[in-house]
């Protein structure tokens, strides 16, 4: 490994080190404060790496590849990993208690899904995925006195395990068909061991999508959602919706691509059928809760069934413009999807806390009239996960019914529209309660004492709040940059 | 930059009347009409240095600068999207009927709201703003846009300030819209995918994409899309389950805005996309829509005779007389053009005088249901001869408006489908009918005992400057209908000639 190599891991050798860094300062001083701005600069740090690193993009050894497109990611989950920082230090636990670790757990997390985002082999795979997973449950747990997180954790685990399970079987499958760990290598030697051994990698690719959807949380493998969601606090909720999830789908796409697995009909089959399956069973849940968490829980099910469409469609893709635009339709619905889920995760933190009762929807009810810009916030992150334009959401929906049409995946498409228009009406449901005009202020006219609540300070929280809807709002409506940008990966 | 600054002043005008509550709680409302004023000027003028508008030249749908007015900017050009506006006579006529409305919405919302007015006066400007880009916009993602985002500040209107049962109406509304509105996405991109198939190009501009060759069963499906979509807004028989409850919950201003002209933007969307892009799949489809508005006109008719609630008569009644528009743009020559574009004008007054005069009386009485009213003329004898004006309007009554856009559109209809005249003709009957029992029951006959006592006031003057306007825009068009027919007739004119040579190639 050459210097060039090295500079090329800088975002993975940088959050190393900000793990290190953070054990040492554990041992000689006890002090969350210093830990949270160690944390802070070696996030900064990795992003700045991750930046640097774009003039070194390479292969790094079997296990990494450094391209711009994971570089893209990268910064990306760096970024909402700072913001899941900023929640968390607002958010969770009092005065007093020890939490140092927290914040270790977090950076393992990050760099986990960092190398997720960057394998190219087998092994980095399943130690990215792990590195992140087994922190991740350190971190649903963390306020250990309460039950919902507990419970929330131990389920995660044990699924979790089964899945990793499920992983390893795959790999190993896979391996016995063709005898290669890297994804470039199997996709070069599967069409040949298809030929020999198609039940051996069917089965196995099969268990390897099965392993990676439980993560991505896509039907049948959802079961855990909403209770881990529900139960996680806050800003881990929304770790786990954004870095960990999109991780996941990062390291699927370049599996399924460079393993060439869209050439498989029956693969091809169950995707499509896993795909509509979130969708509909997703959204058609979501309906029915009461509790904003769970509501956004199901929600991302029906999301990642919508991403799901963009693989299926690379078995369709003919000319390199369909694939162009495939490539870009992924980067730019989960570019948005992420910017979407935190910005709405940030409005459930600083309102409801660690309060489950606070993140019923009831509980939002006449927010517009107490707490003005976080009831835009949320409602601009709802419209933009309902798809309504000038949204971020928008645009992403609308390249994933392009990507569809292209590929003429029309039943796919019927179970995206389907979707979409069962999705309006929970997403209304939370911008209706927050529209509501509290009876006290009706009775009392138009003398303008509604304004006169109680004032609500402007806090970092409500910066970053109002950031994320910017950028919602400017992804929607000059998507142009971003849209060059996402095609140049 | 004209259309823009249209627009533009709207949406400025919505945000300063917000802020303008802490001025006042008076300023809102204030800040409104004069935003919409200026708006009317600022259009007037920019008019009045061009040709006469009752000489338009045709409006060439190959050449752009044939229009009125025409603008285009780069927007997202990895996709084709531009930032395309243009105006011509029908689309002229709907942005002043847009506009106009509105300043009168207004001010039928000066006692109506007691809560945030500041909030709703902002959300009428930006449906209005929306309303106007539906009318403009000639790139159809801009369209899209437009037609899904002035939804949600009229979801607000009804869901913040409606009546008793505000939330289920207004997400009934709003899903209604958004979901028809997604088949119209998917048919948009569908059309686009077969230019850019056809050409290599991406593009989303109504010029390129009209004379897109296509397979006939593809042409069927996407023009299913869109008019799903259209008449879902219209709205036509078997898609208006959700105009009886959003016009009945909104409040006035809502109603008004809603039935004047929220659903003109689905005729308008029929006349100007739905036909013209895909001409031959719209002949083959023709009897079909012209079945579904004969069939909205008797049964919008029948349910608007057996309602007892004002406001839910009211919007029954524009089923019915909707459902004229749809024979008439499916008829498609021009005198049934012309009639359904008279009737846009027309209704969009008319309906918008009821809306008001039950807003009112709702005010004076807190109820909607005709069984609690009677004899009212004897005490509001004002409000009694504006209501009969208007309801003689809406039944068809010869020498207003919309006697003559019903006729116009019989007219053409009957060169078409003769049946389907003596049918759509019905509803002139049951028309009458439902309109005098609305009179009946609410205004004449004995007074209801249970309003004794109560003291009602009449019409004031700022009530009677705005219903006389809209007297005398009735009259005007059917007394002297010729300068409305005069700038429809030039769009009209290419409309049927570019459709005719695809049919008869």
């Amino acid at each position: 490994m050459n210097m060039s190599e090295m500079t090329a891991l800088m975002p993975i050798l940088m959050l190393s080190l900000t793990a290190v860094v953070l054990m040492i300062q554990a041992s000689i001083k006890r002090d969350q404060a210093v830990a949270w701005w160690i944390t802070a600069a070696g996030l900064l740090l990795s992003l700045w790496g991750a930046g640097y690193a774009r003039d070194f993009v390479q292969p790094v050894t079997v296990l990494l590849v450094v391209d711009d497109w994971g570089l893209f990611f990268t910064t990306l989950i760096l970024m909402a990993s700072l913001v899941t920082l900023i929640l968390s230090k607002e958010s969770f636990s009092p005065e007093g208690e020890r939490k140092e670790e927290y914040y270790l757990l977090l950076v393992l997390s990050v760099l986990g899904a960092v190398i997720l985002i960057q394998s190219s082999h087998m092994a980095s795979l399943l130690l990215g995925m792990e590195l992140m997973g087994v922190a991740l449950y350190g971190m649903i747990a963390f306020p250990e006195k309460g039950e919902l997180p507990l419970e929330a954790a131990i389920k995660y685990l044990v699924l979790s395990a089964c899945a990793s399970v499920m992983l390893l079987f795959g790999f190993a499958l896979i391996y016995a068909a063709t005898g290669d760990l890297t994804f470039a290598g199997i996709g070069a030697k599967a069409g040949e061991a298809y030929a020999r051994e198609p039940v051996l990698l069917m089965a196995g690719s099969a268990m390897i999508l099965a392993g990676l959807g439980f993560k991505l949380s896509v039907v049948p493998f959802h079961m855990w959602t909403p209770d881990v969601y529900q139960g996680a606090p806050t800003p881990v909720t929304g770790f786990l919706a954004t870095v960990s999830k999109g991780a996941v789908f990062i390291a699927l796409t370049r599996f399924f691509i460079e393993g060439q697995l869209y050439q498989y009909s029956s693969l091809i089959f169950a995707l499509s059928a896993v795909a509509i399956a979130s969708m509909l069973v997703g959204n058609w849940l979501a309906l029915q809760q009461q509790n904003i968490k769970r509501l956004l829980a199901y929600s991302s099910i029906a999301h990642f069934g919508y991403l799901l469409l963009v693989l299926i469609a690379l078995s369709m893709a003919i000319d390199a413009d369909t694939n162009r635009l495939i490539g870009e339709a992924i980067t730019y619905y989960l570019a948005a999807y992420i910017v979407t889920t935190l910005a709405a995760f940030t409005v459930v933190a600083t309102l409801a806390g660690e309060d489950d009762s606070l993140s019923m929807i009831g509980a939002f009810d006449g927010l517009f009239w107490r707490n003005p810009l976080q009831a835009s916030v949320l409602t601009v992150a709802m419209l933009s996960f309902a798809g309504i334009p000038l949204t971020a959401g928008f645009i992403g929906k609308f390249y994933l019914m392009t990507v569809a049409i292209q590929s003429q995946l029309w039943v796919l498409m019927g179970a995206l529209v389907l979707g979409s228009a069962i999705a309006i009406y929970y997403y209304l449901r939370i911008i209706f309660a927050m529209s509501k005009i509290p009876p006290a202020s009706i009775k009392l006219g138009s003398q303008g004492d509604i304004n006169k609540g109680p004032r609500v300070e402007f806090g970092p929280q409500d910066l970053l709040a109002a950031l994320l809807m910017l950028l919602v709002l400017l992804l929607g409506s000059w998507p142009q940059p971003f849209i060059a940008f996402a095609g140049s990966l | 930059m004209v259309m823009i600054n249209l627009i533009l002043i709207l949406l400025v005008g919505g945000v300063l009347a917000m802020l303008s509550e802490r001025a006042g709680e008076n300023m809102p409302r204030r800040v409104a009409l004069t935003v919409v004023l200026l708006d009317i000027i600022y259009l007037l003028s920019h008019l009045s240095g061009m040709a006469d508008l009752t000489q338009l030249q045709a409006p060439m749908p190959d050449d752009p600068s044939t229009w009125l007015m025409h603008f285009k900017a780069q927007w997202i050009p990895a996709f084709g999207i531009s930032i395309e506006f243009a105006l011509d006579g029908v689309s002229l006529l709907m942005v002043m009927l847009t506009l106009v409305l509105g300043a009168i919405a207004i001010s039928s919302s000066w006692t109506d709201v007691m809560a945030k007015r500041g909030f709703f006066e902002a959300n009428l400007l930006w449906t209005l703003a929306g309303v106007l880009g539906v009318f403009m916009a000639l790139d159809l993602f801009l369209f899209f846009l437009f037609w899904e985002v002035m939804l949600i500040p009229m979801y607000f209107m009804i869901a913040i300030w409606g009546h008793e049962n505000r939330g289920y109406a207004a997400m009934k509304f709003f899903i209604f819209t958004q979901a028809s509105g997604l088949l119209m996405l998917v048919a948009t991109l569908g059309l686009v995918a077969v230019n850019h198939s056809a050409t290599g190009q991406w593009s989303f501009s109504y010029f390129d994409l009209l004379n897109t060759p296509m397979a006939e069963q593809t042409a069927h499906w996407l023009m299913l899309g869109f008019f799903i979509a259209f008449v879902v807004k219209l709205p036509a028989f078997p898609f208006h389950t959700w105009l009886p409850d959003a016009h009945t919950q909104a409040p006035t201003a809502g109603s008004v805005i809603l039935a004047g002209i929220l659903l003109k933007t689905g005729a308008y969307g029929l006349i100007r996309f739905a036909v013209p892009l895909f001409p031959e799949a719209a002949l083959d489809f023709s009897f079909t829509a012209m079945a579904l508005g004969a069939a909205g006109v008797v049964y919008g008719a029948v349910l608007a005779f057996s309602q007892t609630d004002f406001k839910r008569l009211v919007a029954y009644s524009s089923v019915s007389h909707m459902g004229f528009v749809l024979l008439g743009v499916y008829a498609w020559n021009e005198l049934a053009l012309q009639g359904a574009v008279m009737q846009m004008v027309a209704h969009g007054f008319s309906t918008a005088a009821l809306f008001m005069i039950a807003g009112s009386l709702q005010e004076r009485l807190h109820t909607r249901d005709m069984r609690e009213m009677g004899g009212l003329w004897q005490q509001m004898p004002r409000m009694g001869a504006v209501a009969m004006f208007f309801v003689v309007a809406s039944l068809g009554l010869p020498g207003l408006g919309n006697f003559v856009a019903e006729f116009l559109v019989l007219l053409g209809l009957f060169q078409v489908n003769p049946w389907m005249t003596a049918v759509a003709a019905l509803g002139l009957i049951t028309g009458a009918i439902y309109s005098l029992i609305l009179m009946q029951r609410s205004f004449q006959g004995e007074p209801n005992a249970k309003l004794e006592g109560h003291s009602l006031t009449d019409f004031g003057r700022r009530e009677m400057l705005t219903m006389a306007v809209m007297m005398v825009a009735l009259i005007g068009l059917g007394l002297y209908p010729q300068p409305v027919l005069d700038m429809a007739q030039p769009v009209l004119q290419s409309l049927l000639e570019m459709t005719s040579v695809e049919i008869a190639p």
